[in-house]
């Protein structure tokens, strides 16, 4: 365990806006500047202290390399589980229901830092850009807040139990909001179609969850000297029960070989064989993976512009990140079965999420469907399964999550002052907002992987990834092998980024150049203070990730240390 | 580090190269370019009409200050790339050792991307040409965009466009390189698209944005297979590394690796990226559509920078492209590897089609676009037949003459424009304060049609003359010009394969040969269409340039010609009759050096100069293991180009000088005089008269001549093939059926199927339970009424409320984890 802070400040990033939100509620809902300064108040000191953990953990890379180092070398007996446990930092661990084995349990590594200072990004530019909203305004910011809340506690949960009771906390507010601020046309349809979509997806995966914390547990009682084991070496706390709910004690069970056993009897029909595709992709329908994808863009267009921001740009990073916690890094031997044909999956995102982004006429279709392109990219360097193409997904993770919000930020400025999104009737906006026309311009460049922004340096290592994977994976039905299909793969997800360069390069065209009509959109100005915070909030780390990739890159590297261990060190 | 010690290292000096037009484009973009809302001005072309509404002009003196800033940038890279240069210049061994620096920049696994810097023989050419050019071009620039109220953002543009450009120009390895060649495709698309109210001009950007991001999107996967394949992606560490190319060249690709090899395969994907920023067949169709943008980008794109990006990366990446095979005849028999035979079919066959699209163009900057195509397929295919040296020397001189040609022709249209505003005033009484009005969509009158010009010559001698001598260079006009001595070298090594039977030399030859003779008719026929004869419309008549725009325009021309005609001189082959030991001695070059004298004697072709080493014994050991590599030492001395740029690659890759033939010289001659001649006899001696007919439909006749008018109609069938069933693909397939009907559909279907259910256990409900449960309403209203007083509104009650609620859960859980443990225990 490395690094500390005076005080817990993982859960002080989850109860400052929980605090926060429901102190609004107490609050007169006529006072709306007083409710937006406690929201915003609270959303800046989480970003505060979302830059504290995420530098905080920076400064530790060091130390938490020659561990990994030092581990690898050794090549002991549960590695995996070790190197994760030491590369937590600010861990804080609360027994909640002991003869359950369920505790309170957070902590930040590589994985989670990145995430954890994106979400902190992304709350205070969607409360800056929630700053007009007049109707239900201490209702909306309250929920907001809470919502906020339940995204920061999955990132940051190291108990999967705790890791569960916030993902269902992100959805509910998610669930009000769209429906009751969002587009007037659609918002009850998509928050259902979301929340059905979601919360089906989290069971499915829930049971996976089970299913695993249960046979860790038979697995603890028969082998008793396994958790002996790792309780002397340090991994898990002295007293561990067979049950529990920890992650870091799963992982030890999966490293020892728990989920290797068969199921009824069938010759290579493991636990992990079996169960890896209902976690990996129950928790992927919030990642939208195809054919998983379709609450999305309607959730994205039908949700008021700062739920589009927090939803797209880090919702979805919530399933990515859950299903590389959860299904590959506990479920190594599944992964390594049934990624080569997920992989299948995520090319279809990227192709398909672009051609129909390239065909819609709703701005905000544009991007909803760009997000589900782009999400593919992510779950596809998960799919090469080495350090090169995983560090790609990861940055993908930020980057994307920076651009989108960014992107929804622009489209919510323009349909606030045009009243509508239908493209073909926009154009010439850059003379008019000047500011949104460049941040989409950098949102786009950083979308159509152009070097010098995090786009960029997020796509390339995934296409090394995919290139240095391709001669190790085969997929085999029966007699009939596919091999050396990732090259392939690559190739064509590289038709899908032609394609967003198309459908970028021709929303900014009729959006933002061409003919401004001033007898159709006579109030259309440039935006306020408060806008301009948020594009600056969220273009310029993208800008800033792109020149200075080290920023972050081996902070994600240490992160997959332990998945990659897991997996048999490649 | 000081500034001081990174201008005094010529390691570090590099990385300043770039900074400066860098530096100019944040400072005008952040600083300088302040605009105020001001109401349009009459007649502004350049925007559209808001009913007398206010809209951003720049202020005068933020224009003035953006210049002074742009030209400061490229004057300092300029003065930079001089230091280089001579510090290059005067280096000992140069080419073995070379100036570089480098740092870490994005890890991936085991091995870090580097960023890094390098000047090397090639670098060092490329520094001659580039910042020189591009200081000609903002100089005049000023005076072409003089009156365009977005100014500032023009030069701002531009100046990011050459930072990007001396970028890729620096950079020690293929990631940088790429950063430089994607920024300046941005940059085309911002400057091509520059007048983006017009949407032909928005359409041409989009367009060349697109076609050039196909092709880089390739290149870029092939940059990432060499990555994967090698751990590195820096020039010298793969290209001067022969064992790893061989490795490389004998591994089969991870796809097709039946008749592609791993070398072959990056290569080919490379060779894409260059396809596309250079403007090959087939991704050649966005070039011509630049002209879209003003006059300075079309100089910028098609000479000094964005074109020659691409030949310069494929020059760079000679060794990988050429692994694999044997063009020199090292010892072993001929061998050609398959990237370089695709570059000769592409270049040869893009030199000949695009001449032939020249000769039937009117507008006078399409001309010139499709000779750059053309001229660019020279030197795609003189790499392909392994003519390494003189695909870069031509590279060279057709940056000179052609950045001449372009200016010419944007003072040729200046000029028009003027007798066009002259016309307009005397005629109509219409007052158009915009002196500038290329891009004026409501002008009926086109300005760059050389049918409506004529006569030009006594109006604008002073652009007639640099034009005469742009145009000369590029037809290759004997012995006077640059470019007839790089395009004679380019012929001489295709000759000397034609002579040994080789089919890609034989192929190159011939087209090349065509393409020639037909670049020298249309350029005559461009030059007499646009200053021969009389003034064939009342626009050319009153056709002028004028005070201090006619300097900034003009000065660069006549230093551009100087060039245009001198340049060559620093490779004529020693051993050409009369000019090649004057030039020796002009351009001595030193015999000190021991290793570029084994390359100079390298053999020549398949092995048949197998002269005996006369000299140059003095090799220390390794080098003598180079020059036995090298097969042997000719007589032959290489010229100084030669001489100064072999050592780029390593000595076992080096080029051989090739000896004086006299046939493909004859041939240059033939057809550089021929075609001149051709189109002297057609056009000039018999000025056309205003309203006659192109001769060339009545010798061509009208089909043929349609279809090279309309360039083959590739345009149309691109939309036809392409464009259309993609937009058809994504709406009706992966829209309407996948998406909204497929997915949508089953969810939907599922809905329904709940509904029903739903619906179902409703009329259930209603017969069957509600029969029983009718007091349960009446016992929820009795409960509301109580539960709306416990809502009293009072904090200490809900305080209450709270804790009794938190107590009987805890005791919930406590009893019910207890009962479980029980039971896990037993």
């Amino acid at each position: 365990m490395v690094g500390s802070f005076p005080f817990p400040i993982l859960s002080a990033i989850v109860f400052v806006p929980i605090v926060a939100g429901v102190l609004i509620l107490f609050i007169n809902g006529e006072k709306k500047d007083l409710i937006r300064g406690i929201a915003l108040t609270s959303a800046v000191i989480v970003l505060a202290l979302s830059l504290g953990v995420y530098f905080g953990y920076r400064g530790e890379l060091d130390t938490v390399g020659e561990m990994q180092d030092t581990l690898n070398g050794d090549g002991g007996e549960l590695v995996a589980s070790q190197m994760f446990e030491e590369g937590l930092a600010f861990q804080e661990r609360i027994t909640w229901i002991e003869s359950l084995g369920i505790s309170y349990h957070v902590g930040a590594d590589g994985l989670n830092a990145p995430m954890i200072l994106l979400t902190g990004m992304v709350a205070v530019a969607g409360v800056l850009i929630s700053w007009q909203i007049n109707d239900r305004t201490r209702e909306f910011m309250a929920f907001f807040l809470l919502l906020v809340a339940g995204v920061y506690g999955v990132f940051i949960a190291i108990d999967l139990f705790t890791l569960f009771f916030f993902y269902e906390l992100a959805i509910f507010p998610m669930y009000l909001l769209i429906a009751g601020w969002g587009w007037v046309e659609t918002r009850e349809y998509a928050a259902m179609k979301l929340t059905l979509y979601i919360l089906v997806g989290s069971v499915i995966a829930l049971v996976g969850v089970l299913v695993m914390y249960f046979t860790a547990g038979d697995f603890f009682a028969e082998n008793p000297q396994v958790l002996q084991m790792a309780i002397d070496n340090g991994t898990l706390p002295a007293g561990s029960t067979n049950l529990s709910f920890d992650m870091t004690h799963i992982m030890v069970a999966a490293e020892a070989g728990a989920f290797n056993l068969p199921v009824l009897g069938l010759e290579g029909l493991t636990i992990a064989r079996l169960w890896f595709p209902f976690v990996f992709l129950g928790f992927g329908v919030l990642a939208g993976v195809f054919p998983f994808h379709n609450w999305s863009p309607d959730g994205h267009v039908a949700a008021p512009t700062a739920v589009s921001m927090i939803h797209a740009g880090v919702l979805m990073k919530l399933g990515a990140y859950a299903a590389l916690r959860v299904g590959v890094q506990l479920l190594p031997e599944g992964a390594q079965t049934h990624l080569p044909w997920i992989v299948f999956l995520t090319l279809i995102n990227v192709v398909y999420g672009a051609f129909i982004a390239f065909r819609q006429r709703d701005f905000k279709y544009v991007i909803g469907f760009s997000s589900v392109s782009h999400m593919g990219l992510v779950s596809m360097g998960f799919a090469t399964m080495n350090l090169t193409g995983m560090t790609g997904a990861g940055l993908q993770m930020f980057s994307h999550g920076a651009m989108t919000a960014l992107f929804f930020g622009c489209v919510g400025m323009v349909y606030d002052r045009a009243h509508t999104r239908d493209i073909p009737s926009l154009g010439g906006f850059i003379r008019q907002m000047p500011w949104v026309g460049v941040a989409f311009i950098i949102g786009g460049l950083t979308s159509m992987g152009m070097p010098g922004f995090s786009g960029f340096i997020a796509e390339f290592p995934i296409f090394v990834g995919m290139w240095n994977a391709s001669e190790r994976i085969s997929l085999s039905i029966g007699n009939f092998a596919l091999t050396n299909y990732y090259s392939v793969i690559v190739i064509l997800a590289a038709l899908g980024i032609v394609i967003t360069a198309a459908y970028v390069l021709r929303v900014t065209g009729q959006v933002f150049f061409g003919e401004f009509n001033r007898k159709l959109y006579p109030e259309v100005g440039d935006i306020a203070v408060v806008d301009r915070a948020v594009l600056i909030l969220l273009g310029a780390p993208l800008i800033i990730l792109g020149v200075w990739p080290t920023l972050m890159s081996p902070m994600i590297e240490l992160g997959l240390g332990p998945v990659l261990a897991m997996m048999g060190g490649s | 580090m000081s500034l001081n010690e990174f201008i005094n290292d010529p390691n570090l000096l590099p990385w300043l190269i770039p900074v400066g037009p860098l530096l100019a484009f944040f400072i005008i973009i952040l600083a300088t370019n302040r605009g105020r809302l001001a109401r349009r001005a009459p007649g502004n072309p350049n925007y559209p009409d808001y009913d007398g509404m206010p809209v951003p002009e720049v202020t005068p003196s933020s224009i003035v200050l953006s210049v002074a800033v742009g030209w400061l940038g490229v004057m300092i890279a300029w003065v930079l790339s001089l230091i280089t240069i001579v510090r290059a210049l005067g280096e000992e061994g140069f080419g073995e050792h070379v100036f570089e620096s480098g740092l870490d920049w994005l890890a991936t696994g085991a091995t870090a991307l580097r960023m890094g810097v390098m000047v090397d023989p090639l670098t060092t050419v490329m520094l001659m040409m580039v910042p020189f050019a591009v200081t000609m071009i903002f100089i005049y620039s000023a005076g072409y965009s003089a009156g365009d109220p977005r100014k500032s953002r023009f030069f701002a543009y531009i100046s990011l466009f050459a930072g990007a450009m001396l970028t890729l120009v620096v950079a020690d390895n293929l990631l940088l390189l790429f950063v430089g060649w994607e920024i300046m495709g941005l940059c085309s698309y911002l400057l091509i698209g520059f007048w983006f109210e017009k949407k032909s001009a928005y359409d041409a950007a989009v367009k060349a944005f697109t076609t050039t991001r196909v092709a880089d999107v390739l290149m870029l996967l092939g940059i990432a297979y060499l990555y994967a394949e090698t751990g590195t992606l820096s020039f010298r560490t793969i290209l001067r590394d022969s064992h790893l190319l061989e490795e490389l060249a004998n591994q089969p690709a991870i796809i097709l690796g039946g008749s592609l090899s791993a070398a072959a395969l990056m290569s080919i994907l490379l060779i894409i990226g260059t396809v596309g920023k250079s403007a090959q067949f087939p991704l050649h169709v966005w070039l011509p559509d630049a002209m879209e943008g003003p006059t300075p980008v079309s100089a910028m794109i098609h000479a000094a920078a964005m074109v020659s990006a691409g030949v310069y990366m494929l020059i760079r990446m000679f060794p990988l492209f050429e692994a694999g095979s044997n063009l020199h005849g090292h010892g072993a028999e001929f061998a050609i590897s398959t990237p370089l035979i695709f570059m000769a079919i592409i270049g040869g066959f893009t030199a000949l089609f695009a001449a032939t699209i020249a000769v039937a163009q009117d507008d006078v900057k399409r001309v010139l676009a499709y000779s750059t195509i053309s001229q660019l397929g020279f030197m795609v295919a003189a790499l392909g037949i392994g003519a390494y040296v003189a695909a870069a020397f031509h590279l060279i001189t057709h940056a000179f003459f052609k950045a001449l040609l372009f200016m010419s022709s944007g003072a040729v249209i200046h000029a028009m424009e003027h007798g066009e505003h002259h016309v307009h005033e005397h005629h109509d009484h219409h007052h158009d304060d915009e002196h500038h009005a290329e891009h004026d969509e409501h002008a009926h009158f086109d300005p760059q049609d050389m049918m409506n010009m004529g006569g030009l010559s006594k109006k604008i001698p002073w652009t007639f003359w640099p034009f005469l001598i742009g145009g000369l260079s590029l037809a290759g006009f004997p012995l006077l010009t640059a470019g007839f001595w790089s395009k004679d070298e380019i012929l001489a090594e295709a000759w000397l394969g034609l002579t040994e039977g080789f089919g890609p030399h034989t192929f190159v030859f011939i087209t090349l040969v065509a393409a020639a003779f037909l670049t020298a008719f249309y350029t005559m026929r461009q030059l007499a269409l646009t200053f021969a004869g009389e003034p064939r419309t009342e626009e050319a008549e009153h056709a002028s340039l004028t005070g201090s725009i006619a300097i900034s325009m003009q000065l660069p021309l006549v230093i551009l010609a100087f060039f245009a005609l001198t340049a060559g001189f620093v490779g004529v082959p020693t051993d050409f009759p009369v000019f090649g030991p004057v030039f020796a001695d002009v351009f001595p070059v030193e015999e000190v050096h021991v290793v570029d004298e084994a390359a100079e004697g390298g053999a020549g072709f398949g092995g048949e100069e197998e002269a005996a080493s006369t000299e140059e014994t003095a090799a220390t050991g390794e080098e003598d293991a180079h020059a036995e590599e090298a097969g042997g030492h000719g007589d032959l001395k290489s010229n100084w180009f030669h001489h100064f740029i072999s050592p780029t690659l390593i000595a076992a890759q080096e080029p051989p000088v090739i000896p004086f033939n006299v046939v493909p010289v004859l041939f240059s001659f033939a057809v550089a005089l021929g075609g001149l001649f051709v189109g002297w006899a057609v056009y000039w001696r018999n000025p056309l008269e205003t309203g006659q007919e192109d001769p060339l439909i009545g010798f061509l006749g009208r089909p043929l001549h349609n279809v090279l008018k309309n360039k083959y109609y590739i345009d149309e069938a691109y939309d036809w093939a392409f464009v259309r069933p993609i937009r058809w693909f994504s709406e009706v397939v992966v829209n309407e059926w996948i998406d909204k009907g497929l997915i949508d559909g089953i969810l939907h279907t599922i809905a329904a199927i709940f509904t029903f259910i739903g619906d179902l256990l409703k009329v259930l409900n209603t017969w069957l339970i509600d029969g029983v449960g009718d007091g349960i309403p009446h016992l929820i209203a009795a409960f509301s009424a109580w539960f709306r007083r416990v809502q009293s509104g009072r904090i200490q009650q809900y305080l209450l409320i709270i804790m009794a609620a938190a107590i009987l859960i805890g005791l919930v859980f406590a009893f019910s984890t207890g009962i479980l443990t029980v039971s896990a225990a037993g």
